[in-house]
């Protein structure tokens, strides 16, 4: 199994959420974060112009069976992808071993 | 008691409590314009500078600057006023100089300590508001004798309010950082959404700050009154369009903080003249007041390099000075574009250039004592960390994670 994370454009969110269902992916976590990159935003402030390259993000995270895994990134890329600056990144990893808690079952029974 | 007096008892009762409400505005706007890790800090020192302006007024400030006039100085002290029949009056006085008090708190806010905040806050309501206020607004002091216009305190509270947060926030220094090799950096507040409820909260009681200052309502009063409700009115309305348009062209957009204190500006500018000018002169007025306000606020910021988190000292201090000033061009009775000449303006230059010095010196002095004594600025962990935590011990949003600024 791996785990797929996925720093998104919050504006995106919606759209990946739904493109990941259709793909039957159905289970994941998220949540906004700050961070730094090289998209810049412009503010005013009391007269007070600065640009600020820490900037809000949604982070979804992502544990799916290995079958999933070229389904999920491929519709991340796709839906979540602007063309400007700062679209985000994937990040995949490799998860041990993952469990249902109401049952107590593991392995891929788990994620389905 | 006949009705025309206690109609007017009424009235001075009922715009009191207006201007006691002005204490929620002031309050809204200073935490909406600070972090939040400082918002229980900044609230509970508004509610003390209230608090201790009632009873210090009351003990002896009322006396001090209403008493019989001592030299057209300072009126004759008294303690713990009880006079049946000038309560209304004791109130009223009270709630202005609860205002003067409160306006210092935003411009030191998130860095001064609390307990020094709350000498400095006696300090202001017993002793260096009465004694200005007595030359005003004490029928035997010196600048009511020359013919100094004030009606409802654009110098008496404002502009002494707005000095005094000069002094003190240079004196206190401004937040860490706020200035780099220089620059001026930006602090957001947390909550703009509390700063415009704030502004209306203020807006709401300056209806009773300008028309309660006629004292009646009786009589002829009733038709002065409204006209001072329409003066009041578009003057605010004038100076949040000022400095509206102003900021859309100096910024691009126009800014929301800004405009905020354009309102505001319009509204302290009118309130010397109130009742001595024209509905277009107060049109002027507040938008003169609104503009100004940007390019103080700028200056103050960038120039003096006073950190001013809620640009009080533009707001009430410059805007109060202005206002009061114009009331010499605008009057209707004796106004310079009226055929009075410069007699008036040049009453009002002293009454504002006396009691600005006067401020200034006296604040400096007590500023100075303190920092001596108990100190001004809590210690840089505790600024860092947040002022709720250390001197209140609990965080006003406890259910959510603060973020670093």
């Amino acid at each position: 199994m791996k785990k797929i994370e996925a720093i998104i454009r919050r504006s995106k969110y919606r759209a990946v959420k739904e493109a990941l269902h259709e793909v039957g992916v159905t289970f994941f976590s998220y949540w906004d974060v700050t961070g730094v990159g090289n998209e810049k935003e412009g503010h005013v402030y009391r007269g007070i112009s600065y640009s600020t390259s820490d900037i809000q993000r949604r982070f979804i995270s992502i544990v799916v069976n290995d079958n999933f895994e070229e389904p999920t990134i491929k519709v991340i890329l796709e839906v979540a992808v602007t063309g400007e600056v700062g679209d985000g990144k994937i990040f995949i990893s490799d998860i041990k071993d993952s469990y249902r808690i109401r049952t107590g079952e593991n392995g891929n029974k788990s994620l389905k | 008691m006949d009705t025309n007096t206690a109609l007017d008892i009424m009235w001075v009762v009922i715009t009191g409590v207006f201007v006691f409400f002005m204490q929620a505005g002031f309050t809204f706007v200073e935490a909406g314009f600070t972090r939040s890790k400082n918002t229980l800090n900044i609230i509970l020192k508004n509610v003390m500078d209230f608090v201790i302006g009632s009873l210090a007024f009351w003990a002896i400030g009322y006396t001090l600057m209403y008493g019989d006039s001592i030299g057209g100085l300072i009126g004759t002290p008294s303690l713990f006023y009880d006079k049946i029949g000038d309560m209304h009056n004791l109130f009223f006085q009270t709630v202005f100089c609860a205002t003067a008090a409160t306006i210092v708190s935003g411009a030191i806010a998130e860095r001064t300590k609390f307990s020094t905040y709350l000498i400095f806050s006696a300090a202001m309501t017993l002793i260096i508001y009465p004694i200005s206020g007595s030359w005003v607004w004490n029928s035997g002091g010196w600048l009511a004798k020359l013919g100094f216009i004030d009606f409802a305190g654009s110098t008496v509270v404002h502009s002494v309010g707005g000095w005094a947060a000069l002094v003190a926030a240079t004196m206190v220094g401004p937040r860490i950082g706020k200035y780099t090799n220089g620059k001026s950096n930006a602090i957001p507040g947390h909550n703009m959404a509390y700063a415009a409820l704030g502004v209306f909260v203020l807006w709401f009681g300056w209806f009773g700050f300008n028309p309660g200052s006629t004292l009646a309502i009786s009589g002829n009063n009733a038709n002065k009154v409204a006209g001072i409700v329409i003066t009041t009115n578009l003057a605010g309305a004038a100076g949040t369009l000022g400095a509206l348009i102003l900021t859309w062209i100096k910024y691009g957009k126009p800014d929301y903080s800004m405009t905020l204190n354009g309102a505001l500006a319009g509204l302290v500018g009118i309130t010397a003249g109130c009742a001595a000018v024209s509905p277009e002169s107060s049109v002027i007025i507040g938008a003169l007041a609104g503009i100004a306000v940007v390019y103080a606020i700028e200056f103050v910021d960038k120039k003096l390099k006073i950190d001013d988190p809620v640009g009080a000292i533009s707001v009430h201090g410059v805007s109060g000075a202005l206002g009061t000033l114009l009331v010499g061009i605008f009057a209707t009775d004796g106004g310079l574009i009226n055929g009075g000449g410069f007699h008036l303006l040049g009453v009002q230059a002293i009454g504002v250039f006396t009691i600005g010095a006067y401020v200034l010196a006296i604040t400096y002095v007590l500023m100075t004592i303190l920092k001596k004594t108990i100190g001004l600025r809590v210690s840089e962990k505790e600024e860092i960390e947040g002022l709720d935590i250390h001197e209140h011990g609990m965080v006003a949003y406890p259910e959510l994670s603060s973020s670093e600024h």
